[in-house]
């Protein structure tokens, strides 16, 4: 991808910087968006810093509403921050048109020119640009290959399948070789297969072009499944910014416990604290071993453990496990795992997966007194 | 029954249609090549030199029409794409209120609308009167009886069929693909000249079908704005049908004047590359 990458510079008009390893490809610092609605104030982005490295996938991840897309329009230019700035490989783009900035967008409803064929479409920002139009030729035919639409160049975007306009849509912004990719919840209007399949494939073109991602999306599947790092949005602000496993397994606040996958969200006072560990107890029979952090004793700790984390027994566990009794309530067959509903004494409902293996013992009933057990490990302590 | 149902449906409009489209016009068409005058009666003769005859003699009244028709035209495109833009893209949650001031005039009879511009615009007229009394214009500056006066005229009237159409077209646009441009390097006039426009060409098209086929063919805006010079086409027709009962004559000057919009509006959509006329003016 060599050839693509050396376009850059014949493409002085939008705003460019040389390219520095260090020098992060997007950074925000205190990045704030108020509207005026209805005669009130409405921060729809609360300060977000946060800083995306070159040849990053980067997902902005959250539940809608939560600032997500208005930050990557501050990104894109279609925004300006009331404040704050923003920062593309090093330069303050603040308040520069986005015709001027060296990022390209992936829309939502793919937003192609329904008056073009394909390979205007593709061609647009490289003619734009001015670029001689053996290049545009030539870099236009590449990236239809790149996103398998050769042979489709004539074809006007309402003659498409979904699929088919969502790559054109990618092949346009990437053919101008962008300091960063912005892509708005592009996947949101594909079916489900298609959508797996689109997101092996967009990881794979990322990886071929060398291009940073900025990925939007309220599918946290999809955020786990494609992103290098995965910042966590709710109400404006950025909840937890980390790797996907370490967000997955480590929740930061109760929210991103809650919002990625299913999280039981359990609370205890401290008992005993000694060593790194915290034995928690509560309303119900049985404990929580908490480890790591200081806690002293007498203090209030919530902590989440993952469904799947959790082992069901009718005799109550032995050795250094957490362990906590409670009723079943309900028995969901899955499939490849049982997901259980376990009502404890103070009321606080439990969701517990069990894999269906073929020797699998821990079955339980409606209605069964049962223990739940797991590692001090998997309690994570959630931050107040 | 079923399929029968589809043209029940048509059955009451195609019915209207023919009884009172189809049919005058072939009376008309006969009356056309007919011979005679009103005292005597009209015997059919199938003479086809009353076309030639009543071109010849009327050639400068239609000539002037289509140029009336033409510049009334590119004037309402000019008056009328702002404004539709500006409601389409700035009218926010008051687009139903703009919409409705722009066809506020049609609540009021075309020709009481006319004739209130005489009253405006007269020597001695609300406009005229107080600029002539503090010098501004001399005492000889009329507007009235002036091409000037028929063409902004026809433009006052026929303007809300190009704003409509326009606006429509515009309306259509979704807002993320100008964005895209812009996204894609094009600076406000290059989003506008390459996506905005291209796309609103259809809600153009269909308006000027609305605005030229009338205003080539009004007669009123002639007949109340205009003077002796300002004769159109619609006037001679109705001159001649009326006043002269020469109805051979006007009828071949309709079919003549029917026949030139058609071939004109076939050529214009030939040229714009639009294949359609009729899908073209649906849009």
């Amino acid at each position: 991808m060599t050839e693509i990458q050396a376009g850059s510079a014949e493409e002085g008009a939008a705003v460019a910087a040389p390219s520095s390893p260090r020098v992060p490809a997007i950074e925000l610092s205190g990045v704030v968006k108020e509207y005026l609605a209805q005669g009130e104030v409405v921060q729809a982005v609360k300060g977000v810093t946060l800083s995306i490295a070159g040849g990053e996938f980067f997902s902005l991840l959250g539940p809608s509403g939560c600032g997500k897309t208005t930050t990557m329009r501050m990104i894109a230019g279609f925004e300006d921050p009331s404040r704050g700035t923003v920062r593309l490989h090093g330069q303050d783009v603040t308040g520069v048109p986005p015709n001027r900035r060296d990022v390209n967008m992936v829309f939502q409803s793919y937003a192609l020119f329904p008056h073009m064929n394909v390979w205007e479409n593709v061609a647009f920002g490289l003619r734009r640009r001015k670029v001689a139009e053996a290049d545009i030729r030539r870099r236009v035919g590449e990236m239809l290959e790149i996103v398998d639409l050769t042979g489709r160049e004539k074809r006007r975007p309402r003659e498409m399948s979904g699929g088919q306009q969502q790559r054109v849509a990618l092949a346009r912004a990437l053919v101008n070789n962008p300091r960063a990719l912005l892509l708005d919840e592009p996947l949101g209007a594909l079916d489900l297969k298609l959508r797996q399949a689109m997101q092996i494939e967009l990881k794979r073109i990322q990886r071929e072009v060398g291009i940073t991602f900025v990925y939007v999306t309220h599918d946290q599947s999809e955020a786990l499944t494609m992103s290098d790092r995965i910042a966590v949005m709710n109400d404006g602000l950025v909840e937890q910014l980390a790797a996907p496993r370490e967000i997955y397994e480590r929740p930061a606040t109760a929210f991103v416990a809650g919002f990625i996958g299913t999280s039981n969200l359990l609370d205890g006072t401290v008992e005993e604290s000694t060593g790194g560990r915290a034995v928690l107890r509560a309303g119900y029979e049985g404990r929580i071993l908490v480890e790591g952090g200081t806690h002293a004793v007498g203090d209030h700790v919530a902590v989440t453990v993952r469904p799947e984390k959790i082992t069901i027994s009718a005799e109550e566990p032995e050795g250094d496990v957490s362990a906590v009794r409670g009723t079943v309530s309900e028995v969901v067959y899955l499939g490849l795992y049982n997901s259980y509903a376990v009502r404890l004494a103070d009321g606080a409902e439990i969701t517990v997966f069990q894999q269906n293996a073929l020797d699998s013992t821990s079955t339980a009933e409606r209605g069964e007194a049962v223990w739940l057990s797991w590692q001090p490990r998997h309690s994570y302590v959630i931050g107040s | 029954m079923k399929r029968l149902a589809p043209y029940l449906l048509i059955l009451p409009g195609g019915l209207w249609l023919l009884i009172f489209l189809v049919v005058p016009m072939v009376f008309m068409a006969s009356v056309s090549t007919q011979e005679g005058d009103i005292i005597n009666g009209f015997v059919q003769t199938f003479d086809f030199s009353v076309y030639g005859d009543a071109l010849t003699r009327y050639q400068t009244q239609f000539l002037r029409s289509v140029g009336y028709g033409l510049v009334g035209t590119v004037v309402s495109i000019a008056m009328a794409y702002p404004v539709a833009y500006w409601i389409a893209f700035r009218g926010g949650s008051r687009k139903s209120t703009y919409l409705l001031l722009v066809l506020l005039p049609f609540f009021v009879s075309f020709v009481l609308r006319t004739v209130s511009w005489k009253f405006l615009l007269a020597d001695d007229g609300l406009l005229l009167s107080p600029l002539k009394s503090m010098g501004l214009v001399a005492q000889d500056f009329h507007v009235l009886q002036t091409t000037v006066a028929v063409i902004g005229g026809l433009v006052y009237n026929y303007l809300p069929f190009m704003i409509l159409p326009i606006y429509v077209a515009l309306e259509r646009i979704d807002p993320r693909v100008v964005e895209a441009a812009q996204d894609l390097y094009a600076a406000r006039s290059q989003a506008f000249t390459k996506v905005v426009l291209p796309l609103s060409l259809p809600g153009v098209f269909a308006g000027v079908l609305m605005t030229f086929v009338p205003m080539t063919a009004d007669y009123v805006n002639a007949g109340i704005l205009g003077g002796p010079s300002n004769t159109m086409i619609g006037n001679i027709i109705q001159t001649e049908y009326l006043v002269n009962t020469d109805y051979p004559t006007a009828a071949a000057l309709s079919f003549t004047l029917m026949a030139v919009m058609l071939v004109g509006i076939f050529a214009y959509a030939r040229a714009l590359g639009t294949e359609n006329v009729l899908e073209a003016a649906a849009r």
